[in-house]
């Protein structure tokens, strides 16, 4: 996709246990004497490490020319006198008032005799699912995590762990038709809603996308309090419950706003889902029974058609810049968590 | 897409039941390969998504009875297909709509030739509702009321009380250009219409919405109810069958067309040649859709 940002990592939130050195592990022997093939290695070693290292960059390399590349397919749009006259950032943000139209209104036709560029109703589409999404997610993901780490047995623990992770292998396009076949007429028919396809539904099947997500690092950040936190709580006569709410939920608590996070980058980013379950109508309503067009989706849709380098295809680049942004936020804001947890857990373990 | 592409080449091995893997897989290789050296005796069909049956349905007669020959279909949208057309990324566009005035320019821009129009099939667009919508007929007037958000309720048309759930189609389809252009006269539709991938999905979108409208093209019309239109509540409600669709009684009657850069000839020009010929227009009948004569 263009726009999306590599899956969240399963970051190792478990530090090691620091090993004691020893002297015969060849990993150590780096600034010790060399062993007698040191003649042979070192030209190979170097060439090694130069690869490794271009290989650490690529990846580093790629967000910034696909960071460039979409920037730069924008960038007309705030300058370019051409497509200044079908659209600027004031009509894309503020409601015009349209011919045919009673009230100036926010309306997303870009393909009419008038375009019509309005980007509040796929915004306000794309937080709409998301929200229902970690509404979902969020209880269901850390619960369950907070269960497998604390509650479950060994054996309970073995079942749900890799369930829930194996979730995280289902292609979003199965969700997606899943969610499109069988979810919308079941969420239908028990809630009596008007239309099949809603925000509701998109947000339902988008949580199955995050579950996965925000359980593994919920689950690995709980699993990273030290044991010495739960004896000291315990000798001081906490009760299990005591010291699951007032000492690992709080220990753990950057992991898990980490999890949250990049479980909202996804959530955002996602297209298959939404794109087909969503009903992909860009109506401007705060009701979760609506159907929505997101902004992922409408890139995915309607990319291939655009005249190339023209105002449709410019501001498609610019939602693209948008949801770029947005996730490289949470994705970053995931990562200070965990690593604010890790010094914290490291300071005092 | 590119599915559909792989999918085409799969029915043809099938059809030619060649046993052997290794032939298998360098097929499959090829078909993946094909868009990035499109051979000379491939030749690569583009477009529409409402004829994308008919024109996979065409390429595998076609093959069958010209084993020399590979073409390769695949959908996308009119617009899509022009786009190709004028990127010279295929040899036939699709369309169920006319090329617009400025697509024409584009393509002299490029080509210095403003493209050869060959209508190969009619199509009576249709307007779909729920089998258990009590509804049989419906006015040119109703449906622009309807599509663009002025008539929300199937009360107002004398149906029962209950919201009316519009579908339409993503915006680079060409069924969207002349549902737009014919029935809402230009206007938008309204922003509550959900836009679908496809006319099939539309089609199933409809069966089970038990208030849902939508349109698409007639071969694609099963498992749903599909209205009769009057052009103004004075004329006769006429359905899209064939009669109807080929005198052009039928008000969303429209013909679907190929386009090229230049005058067929070689390959092209063969498979266009025997669209036309008593053979390829039984196939268009087949498919559901309405021959030329």
């Amino acid at each position: 996709m263009l726009v999306g940002l590599a899956p969240p990592t399963r970051s190792a939130l478990v530090r090691p246990e620091p090993r004691p050195v020893e002297a015969s592990d060849p990993k150590n022997h780096r600034h010790a004497e060399r062993p007698r093939l040191a003649s042979r290695r070192p030209k190979f070693h170097a060439l090694a490490e130069v690869a490794i290292r271009v290989l650490a960059f690529s990846s580093i390399a790629a967000i910034i020319l696909i960071f460039v590349f979409i920037g730069k397919e924008a960038w007309p749009l705030l300058h370019d006198s051409v497509i200044g006259k079908e659209v600027t950032l004031a009509k894309m943000w503020f409601a015009q008032q349209w011919p045919g139209y009673d009230a100036p209104e926010h309306v997303w036709q870009p393909v009419s005799e008038i375009p019509k560029y309005a980007a509040w109703p796929l915004v306000v589409g794309t937080l709409k699912v998301t929200l229902i999404a970690m509404l979902v997610a969020v209880p269901l993901g850390v619960g369950s995590a907070l269960f497998v780490s604390q509650y479950a047995g060994r054996r309970l623990r073995e079942i749900i762990k890799p369930t829930v992770e194996l979730l995280a292998g289902v292609p979003s396009v199965v969700l997606g038709f899943f969610a499109l076949m069988v979810m919308a007429s079941w969420i239908q028919q028990v809630l009596g809603l008007d239309s099949r396809l809603n925000a509701l539904v998109a947000g339902v099947a988008l949580s199955f996308a995050i579950i996965p997500v925000i359980f593994t690092v919920s689950e690995e950040a709980f699993g990273a309090v030290p044991h010495s936190y739960v004896e000291a709580s315990t000798a001081l006569g906490a009760a299990r419950w005591q010291t699951i709410v007032r000492v690992i939920v709080p220990a753990a608590g950057p992991g898990v706003a980490a999890g949250i996070a990049l479980g909202l980058g996804r959530a955002v980013g996602e297209t298959m889902i939404v794109l087909m379950a969503s009903g992909n109508a860009a109506i401007l309503s705060a009701s979760p029974a609506d159907s929505v067009r997101t902004v992922s989706a409408t890139i995915a849709a309607e990319l291939a058609e655009v005249v190339f380098g023209g105002p449709h295809y410019t501001v498609l680049f610019f939602l693209g810049v948008l949801l770029f942004a947005f996730t490289l936020a949470t994705n970053l804001l995931g990562e200070f968590a965990i690593g604010r947890m890790r010094r914290r857990l490291g300071g005092m373990a | 897409m590119q599915k559909v592409q792989i999918e085409g080449v799969a029915k043809k091995m099938c059809s030619r039941s060649v046993g052997k893997t290794i032939t298998q897989v360098l097929a499959i290789a090829t078909a993946l390969l094909a868009p990035l050296a499109a051979a000379a005796s491939e030749v690569t069909v583009k477009g529409s998504d409402t004829m994308v049956i008919l024109g996979q349905r065409w390429a595998e007669e076609y093959m069958r009875a010209h084993p020399s020959a590979t073409i390769q279909v695949t959908g996308g949208g009119s617009g899509t297909g022009i786009s190709a057309l004028i990127n010279g990324t295929t040899d036939i566009c699709q369309a169920s709509r006319t090329m617009s005035a400025a697509e024409k320019e584009k393509l002299r821009d490029r080509y210095a030739t403003v493209g050869v129009e060959i209508p190969v099939a009619r199509d009576g667009l249709s307007v779909y509702v729920n089998a258990s919508n009590p509804l049989a007929e419906i006015t040119m007037d109703q449906l622009k009321l309807i599509f663009t958000g002025k008539v929300t309720n199937w009360k107002e048309l004398g149906g029962p009380d209950a919201k009316i759930v519009v579908y339409s189609r993503e915006n680079s389809s060409g069924t969207y250009v002349f549902f737009k252009e014919h029935v809402l006269k230009n206007a938008d539709y309204t922003v509550r219409a959900q836009s679908m991938p496809g006319t099939a999905a539309v089609v199933n979108a409809v069966a089970k919405e038990r208030f849902g409208i939508g349109y698409g093209g007639a071969a694609y019309a099963k498992g749903i109810k599909v209205l009769r239109v009057k052009k103004d509540s004075e004329s006769a409600a006429i359905a899209p069958e064939e009669a109807h669709v080929k005198d052009g009684s039928y008000p969303l009657s429209r013909p679907l067309f190929f386009y090229l850069r230049n005058k067929p000839t070689g390959d092209v020009g063969a498979f266009v040649d025997w669209v036309l010929s008593g053979q390829g227009q039984a196939i268009v009948t087949k498919v559901g859709y309405y021959p030329l004569k």
